[in-house]
């Protein structure tokens, strides 16, 4: 089972703009699927289409195989979502804040409203803030009511969009822990970011966003995979080196002189690893008479492929 | 962060009536509560106050009226019942549709402006339920107000004017039972009046984030039909416009009762309620909410 599923869903603004192009989501049931990207590449407005907030321009969604935005009334019940940062009455206090969330809940038990809401703030922390008005809570509290929103009742799915936005680090930590017991308990969490770090330690799976695209998606370790291994070679003569390198198969193999810049560094030559055995690369450079003055096997960082996957800088979705 | 040990129970779904009454009572009691809400209807129950306590003054004696030419006020020196029609045909003019344009213009556009909005449909509170309860909410109000401003005029009439049996209009005079009666219908004729109004700014209310915009907005339509109903040359439009017909609740004060005037006003109200709350539903249930 997928607890969200989308298919070419597309949104176009009403300038014309694309926001969302026509991505294919799949988040295994079980998961903690990391949606990334940076500002302004579609993840909100994503998470609008599926809640029902938004109506797509093209496509389907659907959460617990159930197709939104039709079926709203029915799915969402089973749904905690935080979107787009907290927001509550200010002159409610926390816990009539969540009182007024439950009451709107068709599926809720009044009966057990108190109890639920108490457990709600207790499992965020903020149970000796209940009766503090909203309008008093510092920026961590006021996210952590949010959470605890979408823990009202037991959910198979909690959407949190940017949850640890504004936080301390100490605040991001307890967000995180938080994260990982929700997880723990068997329910699925889908939680956007634009910083990986914030999201790498807790997820299984990730999606990244790129102006509008879904670029990647898939278990972490295939990620991590994605990030070839590079062979770097120094020695004083990169061009029988390049030539040994493309003699064993070795892609982009290319040599750099960098005696120009500064004069006396040693020539380098580095080429794509691939299925090559470090081991027998360079024992084929010494037995090809080549000086090797130095050797190195380098991967790329996961932050170092994120930003290969949702560009440097500024080239937001425009 | 303690994690909740004890399980807490679930419960079940409560019959859907139940749960249209909690969401509804929930959303009465923050409206009730504010303490913005709660100023106008103190405002709404000072006005009848401060006007028949300057009635009072100006007449100081009661039988020696002398005929200021306005339907009402001849009636008040002999009558404190009057005091309520005074009042009511006073505060219509701004007053009244002040306090229901608040609650109304706020009703939607104010939850986007918080952002709750968003939240209350991924609960999900369902887009049409939430209008119908928001627009309940703004009706109960209304009729609140104008219940107040007929409770506070009757009490504050009988303290400071003669009580007794009620000269009407027509110049038929009811037993003061049958006068209340009269009253208890004029005043729901005005709270139908404000729910109408209360379905054109729910209406406005949902077309923008911005609460004070769509008050402000509800209040120029007001202040507009007003203006026009008072131009001679436009009196064609007159009984088509929203305000109209709300100062002919006197065609209860008559025997026999000017039943078609009042039909027609009810057919008013009735029409544009029902007019901008189609409006209401089809835009809100349409539009992406992006606050």
């Amino acid at each position: 089972m997928t607890a969200i599923s989308t298919s070419g869903l597309t949104k176009r603004f009403r300038g014309g703009q694309l926001a969302v192009d026509h991505i294919d989501l799949a988040v295994p049931d079980g998961s903690v699927y990391g949606f990334l990207g940076p500002n302004g590449s579609g993840k909100t407005t994503t998470i609008r289409m599926l809640l029902g907030l938004a109506f797509p321009t093209a496509g389907q969604a659907a959460l617990l195989e159930v197709p939104m935005p039709a079926g709203a009334t029915q799915v969402l019940h089973r749904v905690g979502s935080l979107v787009e940062g907290p927001a509550f009455y200010p002159f409610l206090t926390g816990s009539d804040n969540l009182a007024r969330y439950d009451a709107a809940d068709r599926t809720a038990d009044p009966r057990t409203a108190r109890a639920r809401i108490e457990a709600a703030l207790d499992r965020v922390g903020l149970l000796a803030a209940a009766k503090k008005r909203y309008r008093n809570y510092s920026l961590g509290m006021k996210q952590r009511l949010a959470i605890a929103a979408g823990l009202l009742r037991p959910r198979e799915l909690i959407i949190l969009d940017e949850p640890t936005n504004g936080l301390d680090p100490q605040g991001t930590r307890e967000v995180r822990a938080l994260i990982r017991q929700i997880a723990a308990d068997g329910t699925t969490v889908f939680v956007s970011s634009h910083l990986l770090a914030e999201v790498e330690q807790i997820c299984t799976h990730v999606g990244v966003m790129r102006t509008g695209k879904l670029v990647f998606q898939g278990p972490l370790p295939e990620l991590r995979r994605t990030g070839a291994a590079r062979v770097t070679v120094q020695t004083a003569d990169p061009e029988a080196a390049v030539k040994v390198l493309t003699g064993l198969g070795l892609a982009e193999a290319s040599g750099n002189d960098p005696t120009e810049a500064s004069p006396g560094a040693t020539p380098q030559v580095s080429a794509l690893l691939g299925d090559a055995s470090p081991e027998q690369v360079c024992a084929e450079l010494v037995q090809a008479g080549i000086g090797v003055r130095g050797f190195a096997v380098t991967s790329p960082s996961l932050e170092d492929l994120f930003v290969g996957l949702t560009g440097e800088g500024f080239d937001v979705g425009g | 962060m303690s994690a909740a040990d004890v399980a807490v129970p679930v419960g079940q779904a409560p019959h859907p009536v139940r749960s249209y009454l909690r969401f509804f009572t929930a959303e009465l009691r923050l409206v009730f509560r504010r303490r913005r809400n709660l100023l106008l209807l103190a405002v709404t129950a000072i006005f009848p106050l401060v006007i028949g306590i300057a009635l009072r003054l100006a007449s100081p004696h009661p039988q020696g009226g002398n005929g200021s030419g306005v339907a009402f006020f001849n009636q008040l020196a002999g009558n404190g019942v009057f005091l309520t029609f005074i009042a009511l045909s006073t505060l219509l003019i701004l007053i009244l549709p002040v306090v229901v344009a608040v609650v109304a213009g706020d009703s939607v556009a104010g939850e986007a402006g918080y952002g709750t909005l968003r939240y209350l449909l991924a609960v999900p509170a369902g887009r049409t339920r939430l209008l119908a309860i928001k627009f309940g909410v703004i009706v109960t109000f209304g009729l609140a107000a104008t219940f107040i401003v007929s409770a506070v005029a009757l009490v504050a009439g009988a303290a400071l004017f003669p009580v007794g049996p009620v000269t009407l209009l027509s110049g038929t005079t009811v037993s003061l039972p049958d006068g209340l009666v009269r009253l208890l219908f004029v005043t729901l004729y005005v709270a139908a009046a404000m729910a109408a109004l209360g379905a054109i700014g729910l209406a406005v209310s949902t077309m923008t984030e911005h609460a004070i915009g769509a008050i402000a907005t509800v209040m120029i339509l007001v202040v507009a039909s007003e203006v026009v109903d008072n131009v001679p040359q436009l009196a064609a439009v007159g009984p088509y416009l929203p305000t109209h017909w709300w100062l002919s609740f006197d065609a209860l004060l008559r025997v026999p009762v000017d039943t078609s005037t009042l039909l027609r006003g009810l057919l008013s109200f009735a029409v544009y309620t029902l007019l901008f709350c189609s409006f209401a539903w089809a835009r809100f249930t349409s539009a992406d909410v992006t606050s």
